[in-house]
């Protein structure tokens, strides 16, 4: 009888243990730390449905001739393209680059903002992908800006420039100017690689490699390293060229026409 | 005061003219008459450019550390914090953030560079299109082919030894365009770098280069163009007085050296408020060189734009000769800018050839007054301005949103076609203008002024700045090579009527 009963209570301790450990190690479940209910996801799928659908189609499809299928574009790439305005396109033959959002999707409104995470819910729940970061805002920038300049230069300078003031491609296309994207916007276009950009997932760049980089933008954009004066849009040596010449040349020519004059 | 002053200057002057027997040669050189026209004030650009790139450039020479050592940065420019670099690139740093007054000299020197090119190009434009150049200046014009030569290699490696990741891609091409070469490519590769791109003696050669053999070279070139100049007495444009055999001008002592030392101060001042106003080359945004990063907007200064240009535009034309390849970006690379200058400096010897010209010329011609040259001169401009934009080609695309190809192809044509067209165009101008000034010579002013003859027919009274004889026909006046004044007259006297 006791030695049934230890066996027993032996028997309990390992299943309890081996359930324990079970639910100690196995992963969570992979979902956003939000879980979207499903009237999110529903206003999701009306805002789709009025926005997005007439290229993208029903259920993330497609249209042929129209717009890719978006199954598998996550609320990434569905943040970036909406809220920095390059998506919904203004007229079919629009190149999509990034212009004022629209108004529902405006991310400085409250309500532009939960329009942007319901059409993100409903792209996420009904196709999956690449998901925007729970961080927001000052989280999402780095603190080793030195670093994040090195990965910058080696993996986004050969596109976007130096300190980001952009570049071309082939066949009339151009990486974007870096000035006004916010932090959001670098972290999920790196995530979701839009149109020619290729894709930074977390295996390439660790999500503190991509705060870094984000810092290292922030803080070289814009006017915001320029010890020496104006920037000359920082362009590099063509703009200088030019005003050597329209600056400095004309100045001097003009002091000729002065000294040389005939008195 | 000035009693005192004035003995001072008399009591030195006389002491050094017991001793070195001055007062004969100063009074012929102060003597000496400089014809003054404003555009011959262009040269002196480059030259005071000069001067401040050799002042300021001893000054940075006391802090850059030409040195490829790699070490780890830990100075106060915080996007750079920890990052491995070069010694060389470290000390361009702290020469920028550390240093009294670095930064603003460093863009003075960078500015002055700029100038300082651009000048002597403006200087060169204007003595071809007036002729200068012609016997007995052939020498003067042979020294600033090769100082324009020099000027640009010079600013090439001062661009370039900062080691940072801008002009280090221009280092790879460098050493790129020295690989091309057939037969000796590698050869003079290891001659300049010691080994494969790019080791760790390169900078400390191209210092050497830098602050001392080229710059040694040019001193000793604008020695010689200058004292050129003085010996051989300044050209003039044609004028009152101004003939082959007699100079209008104004003494070296005080008019002409007052007017030099005022350009030079004003050289000085536009060059320090371009240092002080406009942020150039800021080398600490582009980072250390590493091989394996890039990025967009990659350009050189201006003065080799040109040569940026020509790689853009060539096509991928390799040739195999059995084992050996000649690579495309020799023929454009080396060749081109060798033809340029070549023919640049030929050019002189060229026209002689070619108008029988032997004549010695101290008068100018003015650009109007020889169609082919000028049409030849515009000719080249026109081919180096389209390999010179072509150099800036991503830029362009981006700033006017034209399709980067579009632009590559339409210097390819432009660069076949628009120059002889820009010879035709140039030289029938110049034909145009000649015409014109005859004509006022020979028929008179246009007065705006109408006048019906008593057949009806209305002419524009015309006067003529010869006059006019008995019969009221003008007496036409023989073009002299100056500029004929074209501008309407205010109050008309009508052909062939005596003013009462």
């Amino acid at each position: 009888m006791t030695r049934r009963l230890r066996h027993g209570l032996l028997v309990l301790a390992a299943l309890v243990a081996l359930g324990g450990a079970y639910a100690l190690l196995v992963p969570a479940p992979q979902t956003a730390g939000a879980q979207p209910g499903q009237a999110q996801i529903d206003q999701g799928r009306a805002l789709y449905e009025r926005a997005c659908i007439s290229c993208h189609g029903a259920n993330l499809q497609g249209a042929p001739g129209r717009g890719p299928g978006l199954v598998g574009v996550g609320d990434a790439a569905v943040y970036f393209q909406v809220s920095t305005g390059r998506m919904p396109l203004a007229r079919a033959e629009d190149r999509g680059y990034r212009k004022v959002p629209a108004p529902e999707f405006d991310p400085d409104t409250d309500q532009g903002r939960a329009n942007l995470a319901a059409l993100g819910a409903y792209i996420e729940a009904t196709g999956g992908g690449p998901e925007v970061p729970a961080e927001t805002g000052p989280e999402l920038i780095g603190s080793d800006v030195a670093h994040g300049g090195e990965l910058y230069r080696l993996n986004c300078a050969s596109c976007h420039q130096f300190t980001g003031r952009g570049g071309i491609l082939g066949a009339g296309r151009y990486p974007p100017r870096l000035d006004v994207a916010t932090p959001e916007q670098m972290y999920t276009a790196m995530l979701s690689g839009p149109m020619a950009m290729p894709v930074f997932g977390d295996k390439q760049l660790t999500p503190e490699e991509k705060k870094d980089i984000i810092a290292y933008v922030l803080s070289v954009r814009g006017r915001n390293q320029a010890p020496g004066g104006f920037t000359l849009g920082e362009l590099g040596p063509t703009t200088e060229g030019l005003v050597a010449f329209v600056v400095g040349l004309v100045a001097l020519i003009g002091v000729a026409a002065w000294i040389g004059a005939r008195s | 005061m000035g009693l005192v002053a004035r003995s001072l200057a008399r009591g030195t002057a006389n002491a050094f003219d017991r001793r070195f027997k001055a007062a004969g040669a100063v009074r012929r050189q102060a003597s000496h008459v400089f014809p003054k026209h404003h555009s011959f004030f262009w040269g002196e650009f480059a030259l005071y450019s000069f001067a401040v790139l050799v002042l300021s450039g001893v000054y940075l020479a006391l802090f850059f550390v030409p040195d490829t050592t790699e070490v780890v940065y830990r100075g106060p420019f915080e996007p750079a914090q920890g990052l491995y670099m070069s010694r060389a690139y470290e000390s361009v740093l702290a020469l920028s953030f550390e240093v009294r007054a670095g930064l603003f000299v460093r863009q003075l020197h960078h500015w002055a560079a700029l100038v300082f090119v651009a000048a002597m190009i403006l200087h060169m434009a204007r003595n071809y299109f007036t002729g200068a150049f012609r016997r007995p200046r052939e020498l003067t014009w042979l020294g600033g082919v090769a100082l324009l030569a020099l000027g640009i290699f010079e600013g090439y490696l001062g661009y370039s030894m900062l080691d940072d990741l801008l002009s280090g891609l221009g280092v790879r091409i460098f050493s790129g365009l020295l690989l091309s070469v057939p037969l000796v490519g590698t050869w003079l590769h290891w001659l300049v770098f010691g080994g494969e791109f790019f080791g760790d003696i390169w900078i400390s050669r191209f210092f050497v280069a830098h602050v001392f053999l080229v710059p040694g070279l040019l001193i000793a070139l604008i020695g010689m163009h200058v004292g050129l100049v003085w010996f051989q007495k300044h050209t003039q444009f044609p004028g009152p007085g101004a003939r082959e055999d007699t100079v209008v001008g104004e003494r070296a002592m005080p008019g002409f050296a007052s007017n030099t030392v005022a350009n030079g101060v004003c050289v000085l001042a536009v060059l320090g408020l371009m240092a002080g106003i406009f942020q150039i080359n800021p080398v600490f945004l582009w980072g250390p060189y590493v091989p394996s990063q890039v990025s967009t907007y990659i350009q050189p200064d201006f003065y080799a734009g040109f040569l940026i240009g020509g790689l853009r535009l060539w096509p991928r034309w390799e040739i195999h000769l059995g084992a050996y390849t000649v690579p495309a970006p020799f023929w454009v690379g080396l060749v081109l800018p060798l033809v340029m200058f070549a023919l640049l400096a030929a050019y002189p010897f060229l026209e002689r050839f070619s108008t029988g010209d032997r004549a010695a010329h101290q008068v100018l011609q003015r650009p109007r007054d020889n169609p082919t040259r000028t049409g030849i001169g515009a000719m080249g401009l026109v081919f180096w301005g389209i390999l010179f934009l072509s150099g800036a080609t991503d830029v362009l695309a981006a700033s006017f949103d034209v399709p980067f190809e579009l632009l590559v192809w339409a210097g390819r044509i432009g660069l076949l076609v628009l120059p002889p067209l820009a010879y035709v165009v140039v030289r029938r101008i110049c034909v145009g203008l000649q015409r014109a000034d005859r004509d006022v010579l020979e028929r008179g002013v246009r007065t705006g002024v109408l006048q019906a003859r008593p057949d009806g027919v209305y002419v524009e009274v015309r006067r003529p700045p010869g006059g006019a004889d008995r019969q009221g026909r003008p007496i036409p006046l023989e073009y002299g090579g100056a500029r004929v004044d074209h501008r309407p007259a205010t109050s008309p006297e009508p052909v062939g009527e005596e003013p009462r």
